[in-house]
């Protein structure tokens, strides 16, 4: 069954047509791999998928409901959108940790978040470092566990290891592999060769529509 | 009163305080001397009207009548707090309940304690004076929403695609801007008396007021302005921020 569906997907602004009519469906627990020239578009159909803006034409699909029709607090909380430049909050690393379950009314799972640091190789007492004090690799880390303190259906990335540096890169491969035999589906953006190589599910956006 | 009387004819000879500026302007080739000459006469003729206005709801001094000058006072303040805000997807409405309910709170905690009474003479002013600094309160409230939905754009985004609600994912810009807008009425309370002798104060003593008498009313103006810049952000700031946002819960561009 399809978990994500894009129907005719147009986007545009003003006069400029940023993405082309594509359509295409992701299946529940898929991997798939978003690849194609700068400018095409790729991050615009992950901000789609995200509902954070809204197609000019054509509908988007979740579990067969279009997205306009659902809460969009919810559709977010399920479909988690992980920025290519992620932009961390507040002073400190636990600053942005708690902020998942600060919008839940949830009390904060200590152990979860010192277990979640753990998997990106990152030590317990992190969570007191200052954000300005940490490294890009260790942004994007923060900022990928961010999405994941509470499992997501779909995690949407968008180029989430551009520079960063082999082990980095190689910690956050396996962070994303392990939560998709979790369950979750995930659609990536990405240029590097590397995770384009090892893909098993590829969709390649054109200017005149897509190449699977 | 023989203290603060003005004569016709010390008026014209201070007149020559304005030529100051437009000799200024006319020297340093501002080209201002236009703009300086029309806001004088616009200040001389609403003054005259005004003048005259006050001294018939005074003479009158009808409940209705009174109520309805701090309508359009309100109404006006709003008008121009609104015209300050530099968001596209603004509304009037907000600025309109964030002036009514920060000057009639003010105002009825005034005349609940007795520090004023419920009389034009009183309630027009007093009224005038709350309007004017929500009214800069709110605009500079709009302002910096404006410029840290601009400044501060990714963040936002970030809260809303972990599922954030709006009010949580605008919280650190909202709280920004309000602090913006209460700033300049808390730096001026902190030099009240030292820099300045405000209006209230300084009219009290022209009038021959004992200097004594006139700092508690200025005491009692230094908290109402507290009161009604900090009404006034506070409502403005959490009216104005969804506008940002459309019905998707999605940051406008």
């Amino acid at each position: 069954m399809a978990i994500i569906e894009l129907q005719q997907v147009g986007y545009r602004v003003k006069d400029k047509q940023i993405l082309q009519k594509i359509s295409f469906s992701v299946e529940k627990n898929d991997f798939l791999t978003l690849v194609g020239p700068s400018g095409i578009g790729k991050s615009t159909i992950l901000k789609l998928a995200a509902n954070l803006i809204s197609p000019t034409e054509g509908k988007i699909l979740y579990l067969k409901q279009n997205i306009t029709q659902l809460d969009p607090i919810k559709y977010r909380r399920a479909v988690s959108y992980c920025f290519q430049q992620p932009a961390l909050f507040g002073k400190t690393v636990k600053d942005n940790l708690i902020f998942p379950y600060q919008i839940r009314k949830k009390p904060v799972n200590q152990s979860h978040l010192t277990d979640l640091l753990e998997q990106v190789d990152l030590p317990a007492n992190f969570l007191n470092k200052e954000i300005t004090a940490l490294s890009g690799g260790e942004k994007q880390r923060v900022a990928l566990i961010r999405n994941l303190i509470f499992l997501p259906k779909v995690l949407l990335l968008d180029e989430v290891t551009t520079g960063l540096d082999e082990q980095s890169k190689c910690i956050v491969h396996q962070l994303i592999k392990a939560i998709y035999e979790q369950g979750v589906t995930i659609i990536q953006v990405t240029h590097d060769q590397s995770e384009i190589n090892s893909a098993t599910n590829i969709i390649q956006i054109q200017k005149d529509g897509i190449k699977k | 009163m023989k203290n603060v009387v003005v004569s016709n004819w010390s008026l014209v000879l201070a007149f020559a305080l304005v030529l100051v500026s437009v000799a200024i302007s006319a020297k340093e080739k501002l080209g201002l001397t236009k703009d300086i000459l029309v806001s004088v006469a616009r200040a001389i003729v609403q003054l005259i009207i005004i003048g005259f206005i006050l001294k018939f709801i005074f003479h009158v001094n009808a409940l209705w009548l009174t109520l309805a000058s701090t309508l359009i006072i309100i109404f006006n303040a709003s008008w121009n707090a609104y015209e300050r805000n530099p968001n596209p997807h603004r509304k009037l409405i907000d600025s309109i309940v964030a002036e009514a309910i920060g000057t009639y709170v003010t105002l009825g905690l005034l005349i609940i304690s007795e520090v004023i009474k419920p009389i034009p003479m009183q309630v027009i002013p007093i009224t005038g004076m709350i309007a004017g600094n929500e009214m800069v309160a709110v605009g500079l409230c709009y302002k910096a929403l404006n410029n840290s939905f601009h400044d501060l754009r990714e963040p936002v985004l970030e809260r809303l695609a972990l599922g954030s609600d709006i009010k949580m994912a605008s919280m650190p810009i909202l709280r920004r801007s309000i602090k913006t807008a209460m700033q300049p009425t808390i730096d001026s309370a902190k030099t009240v008396g030292l820099v300045n002798l405000p209006g209230m104060m300084s009219g009290l003593i022209f009038a021959g007021v004992n200097p004594v008498y006139a700092i508690k009313y200025q005491i009692m103006i230094t908290f109402m302005l507290l009161s009604a810049t900090g009404l006034g952000a506070v409502i403005s700031g959490y009216l104005a921020y969804k506008n940002y946002f459309n019905k998707q819960m999605q940051l406008r561009d």
